[in-house]
């Protein structure tokens, strides 16, 4: 390493152009570091080029439309795109997102603010745990023990909250718990649910970041805990607050298995996230492989690479986010 | 600071009494119950006689808006509305922080529940080679799937780990040139859904390169997911590594690799073990890139390079799916194997964790004792 | 950056000449980027003798210390002008490898920085390891003890060998420090307010480590103690910066005459304590 600075005229001394003679080992032990560093990016490289690869045959085919087709016939030749699951797709995410966010920010609170000092150390290792209880155990909970439970909840909603229009679902003659299993609102809340370990801890990272001489000094002038969370924490977190919900938004989109687990397939579009039917790219390419034929995989490969583009574009914002934030030098997320 | 150090000489037999400061103000407590039992009872009250509503779950709903209320209302009375807030405050997070442990109860309550009564010893020893769809659910096994997973899951750790940690080397150690367009790119790609790492295997290994569905191809797609989150991990760990210990190597004459392999590496040694054990607990409940990739089977099949494969997580997957009961109760025990798996690791994860720096194993002992270090 | 320069890098340490040598620095500067932190500094550090740095906080010392072992081009910024000889050796313009140079150079901290993986035992001969210096396991017993000897440590921890370095007090693991740096048997020993962080007994103890290496070893010692370098050096340089200057060195000479008879007013407003 040669380290060069640029000659400055006022300085008349000359600068030693300091050598640092590496032996063999440092030589090779950096190239390897750095090819090994270097393989993230060709991995990225190629997760793109071969789905786009291998997505061509199908973009070729359906053009522009791709974006904008309801349906998913590639097998039957007939038309196809993600028009409509790319919507149930945000639809779903949208939904988990709403209710794991402000959890996640009540229960990273709780953790570093109110939990007794041994309750935080078991906390954070219960969050950790969720977090790696796999998405299939979620998936199946969900749709053996929460389902059934939570088709009353959807159709009370839509028996009283009706008006919202999100919320409003129109049946011929009366409504029965048979019209609300299955649904968006219910794989956003199963989704939720693996969201909330991963967004909390985040967000339990940077509250935790926030400095004990602000807290102190809103305490001395008379502040009250919340005081203190409004005027310190919250100001301090914002970065972390939404780096985490766009880290979660990027799972969301992505999760497969509790979706597929969850959701019967439909391919029109609908306003109401409370009646039956959704989708989502992951689900569909998870329940399409095992029966496509050549066109139908070249569309599945064509809709993996839009979910990997949107989650790459979220996920590098989310990083982005979370580093400029003044709490987030030292976060990862 | 005790009180007791100051007060030995002049009352030594007797200790004063200490300010309490950190119990509960009787008044905060007998407003949040006297809430909660308020709320329950006009609860009852309007959702049951007032109001035609029904169903427990929505109960419990108005139960909560009601006390919350309650105790706002209540608080604000006793005192000021400053203080209210801030009791209100404390139940609603207090609540959250409840929130978060109740499913981690009710989904491993649950998978015990539904999974134990199929769990034989023999489901780790036998496959569905003679299992029909009427067979009883506590025929057969998953040891196919169980031996799977493990070969996948310990390839996945061969591919990644050494190019994790040496990349999170890259970023912490080494500081090229790329480290920050690094740390980005792996920050992208940690996440990388999980269907897509299947699928992209799906299109390099078997359709360019015209391999077949095998467990080597699944433990490809585990790597992909596994690699940037073993680097990130990893350089969190390294970066802990105060740096004053780099300076010492150094400075005694220490090259950048030996710095790295004997100083660096040994000090993190136990946070970097519980970076990975944790990467894998998340690593083995992946479902979806197998889906594409290893094909399945209901027989054991120990090659991970030749011939379908099956694995835990897609048996449970694809057995759930069967309308027949004795299937999703397998399926069920499949599961709660999977999540004994993951607990275990989790528990692993911690212990090793829990270590600091300066622990010295038997084995190490051992050996230092034969260097004549010890 | 020449691929065959291996010869000189991987020597064991008894077949360098190990005797005393002397340091010099001549013209040198330091920069951090464009900033200037140290202007014309002339030094001669005598084999055999403890050179004392001193003056106040900010003024170049450390750096100037740092510079000695090149340790100062760790950071990435840094740059420097100037000739520094060890043993009449140019240490930045020589074929020698900065590793070597470094062993040669050693340096205490001023945090005691045991490497908390390894025992005391360990931790003593971890310069060899760092160097890839194989020695036997009886080799490496007696030098385990000649340096922990040294460095006046061996009676309290020869019972603690396979304790990890951590254990130790804290002046317990800054004589631990000072073993490891002497176990690659330095010619130069550089200390960086190595007793700032520690209690007055401990201190003592040091500063009696220091008088006994001083007869085989050369030694620079930065400290904000005036009695400490009154008692510890025979030769003394005191630095000053003014503000928004690069540091420099005000005087040097030798102990007794930078504390009872300085050239320069400032030198004895600081050494009675009067500022810093």
């Amino acid at each position: 390493m040669t380290i060069t600075i640029e000659p400055d005229v006022e300085i008349v001394e000359e600068r030693i152009d300091i050598q640092v003679r590496r032996s063999t080992a440092d030589r090779v032990y950096r190239a390897a570091a750095t090819a090994a560093g270097a393989t993230t990016f060709v991995l990225m490289g190629l997760i793109g080029t071969f789905l786009l690869v291998r997505g061509t045959g199908a973009f070729r085919k359906s053009g522009f439309s791709f974006f904008t087709e309801f349906a998913w016939q590639p097998d039957l030749g007939g038309k196809f795109g993600v028009g409509a699951v790319l919507p149930y797709t945000i639809a779903i995410a949208l939904v988990a997102l709403t209710i794991a966010v402000p959890v996640s920010i009540l229960a990273a609170l709780f953790i570093t603010e109110y939990a007794p000092r041994r309750a935080r150390r078991i906390l954070t290792s219960i969050v950790d745990l969720l977090a790696a209880v796999p998405s299939l155990i979620y998936g199946l909970w969900g749709l053996f023990s929460l389902q059934p439970r939570l088709v009353k909840l959807s159709k009370w909603m839509a028996d009283h909250l009706g008006f919202i229009p999100i919320f409003r679902v129109r049946a011929e003659g009366p409504k029965t718990l048979s019209l609300f299993p299955s649904s968006t609102f219910i794989a956003g809340i199963i989704v939720s649910l693996m969201l909330i370990p991963i967004c909390t801890a985040v967000m339990r990272e940077v509250f935790g970041q926030a400095p004990t001489n602000e807290k102190e000094g809103a305490l001395a002038l008379g502040g009250t805990r919340w005081g203190v969370i409004r005027d310190v924490i919250l100001p301090f977190g914002r970065g972390g607050i939404i780096g985490g919900a766009m880290l979660s938004l990027g799972r969301a989109l992505g999760e497969t298995i509790a979706v597929t687990l969850i959701i019967s397939p439909v391919f029109t579009p609908k306003l109401d996230i409370l009646s039956q039917g959704s989708n989502s790219i992951a689900a569909l390419i998870a329940l399409k492989f095992s029966e496509s034929n050549e066109l139908g995989i070249s569309a599945l490969m064509a809709a993996g690479l839009t979910l990997f583009v949107i989650t790459l574009l979220i996920n590098s914002m989310a990083s982005f986010i979370v580093s400029k934030s003044r709490s987030g030098e030292a976060t990862e997320i | 600071m005790t009180d007791t150090e100051l007060d030995t000489e002049l009352a030594p037999a007797t200790e004063p009494e200490r300010i309490r400061i950190r119990t509960l103000d009787p008044d905060d407590a007998t407003a949040v119950g006297g809430s909660a039992l308020a709320s329950l009872a006009l609860t009852w009250l309007i959702y049951g006689r007032l109001v035609p509503l029904t169903g427990g779950l929505g109960f419990w709903v108005c139960w909560y808006i009601i006390f919350v209320t309650a105790v706002w209302a209540v608080t604000r009375q006793l005192s000021d509305a400053i203080h209210a807030r801030d009791q209100l405050a404390r139940v609603i997070i207090w609540s959250g922080g409840m929130a978060v442990i109740a499913p981690l109860l009710l989904v491993v309550g649950y998978t015990i529940s539904r999974g134990y009564h199929a769990l034989r010893p023999s489901f780790f020893v036998e496959d569905q080679r003679y299992v029909g769809a009427l067979s009883k659910s506590t025929e057969g096994g998953g040891a196919h799937a169980i031996i799977g997973t493990l070969q996948q899951v310990g390839l996945a750790l061969v591919i990644s780990v050494p190019l994790g940690v040496m990349s999170a080397v890259y970023l912490s150690e080494v500081k090229g040139r790329l480290a920050r367009p690094l740390r980005t790119a792996t920050d992208a790609m940690s996440a990388v859904p999980s269907i897509v790492a299947g699928l992209f295997i799906y299109a390099i290994w078997i359709l360019s390169f015209g391999q077949s569905q095998t467990g080597f191809a699944g433990s490809l797609a585990l790597s992909v997911l596994f690699l940037p989150t073993v680097t990130r991990t990893s350089e969190v760990v390294l970066r802990l590594v105060p740096g004053g210990l780099r300076e010492a190597s150094l400075a005694l004459g220490g090259g950048d690799w030996r710095t790295t392999s004997r100083v660096v590496l040994p000090t993190a040694r136990s946070g970097l073990a519980t970076a990975v054990i944790l990467g894998m607990a998340r690593v083995i409940g992946e479902t979806a890139p197998l889906i594409l990739t290893i094909g399945g089977a209901f027989v054991v099949n120990a090659n991970p390079f030749s011939g379908k494969q099956d694995s835990l997580p897609y048996f449970v997957f694809r057995l759930v799916r069967f309308p027949q009961e004795s299937q999703i109760d397998r399926a069920w025990t499949g599961a709660l194997v999977l999540l004994m798996l993951v607990l275990v690791l989790f528990v692993i994860a911690r212990i090793i964790g829990g270590r600091g720096p300066d622990h010295i194993g038997r084995l190490r002992r051992r050996r230092l004792k034969k260097e004549g270090l010890a | 950056m020449t691929l065959l320069d291996n010869t000189t890098e991987f020597v064991v340490p008894s077949t360098i000449d190990r005797s005393r040598v002397e340091m010099e620095a001549r013209n040198v500067a330091c920069w951090f980027g464009d900033n200037k932190v140290l202007a014309d500094v002339n030094l001669q550090m005598p084999a055999g003798e403890v050179t004392a740095l001193i003056g106040p906080s900010g003024c170049g010392k450390s750096t100037f210390l740092r510079t000695l072992n090149r340790m100062h081009e760790l950071v990435p910024s840094a740059s420097l002008a100037g000739t520094i000889t060890l043993g009449g050796e140019d240490i930045y313009r020589s074929r020698l490898p900065v590793t070597e140079t470094r062993r040669r150079v050693g340096m205490v901290f001023q945090k005691p920085n045991p490497f908390p993986a390894m025992t005391v035992a360990e931790n003593v001969v971890s310069g060899l390891k760092l160097a890839g210096v194989k020695v036997t396991r009886s080799e490496r017993q007696d030098l385990v003890e000649h340096c922990l000897r040294r460095a006046g440590l061996w009676q309290e921890v020869e019972k603690r060998l396979g304790d990890p370095g951590r254990a130790l007090s804290g002046g317990q693991q800054q004589r631990l420090c000072i073993a490891r740096a002497l176990a690659v048997e330095p010619q130069v020993l550089l200390m960086d307010e190595p007793c700032s962080a520690l209690d007055p007994t401990s201190t003592r103890r040091i500063e009696e480590t220091i008088a006994t290496l001083q007869e085989t070893i050369t030694i620079v010692i930065v400290t904000h103690n005036m009695q400490q370098a009154q008692r510890v050096s025979q030769r003394c340089a005191f630095f000053l910066a003014a503000y928004g200057e690069p540091g420099h060195i005000v005087e040097s000479g030798t102990t007794e005459r930078i504390f009872n008879n300085p050239d320069d007013p400032r030198t004895s407003d600081y050494v009675q304590g009067r500022f810093g």
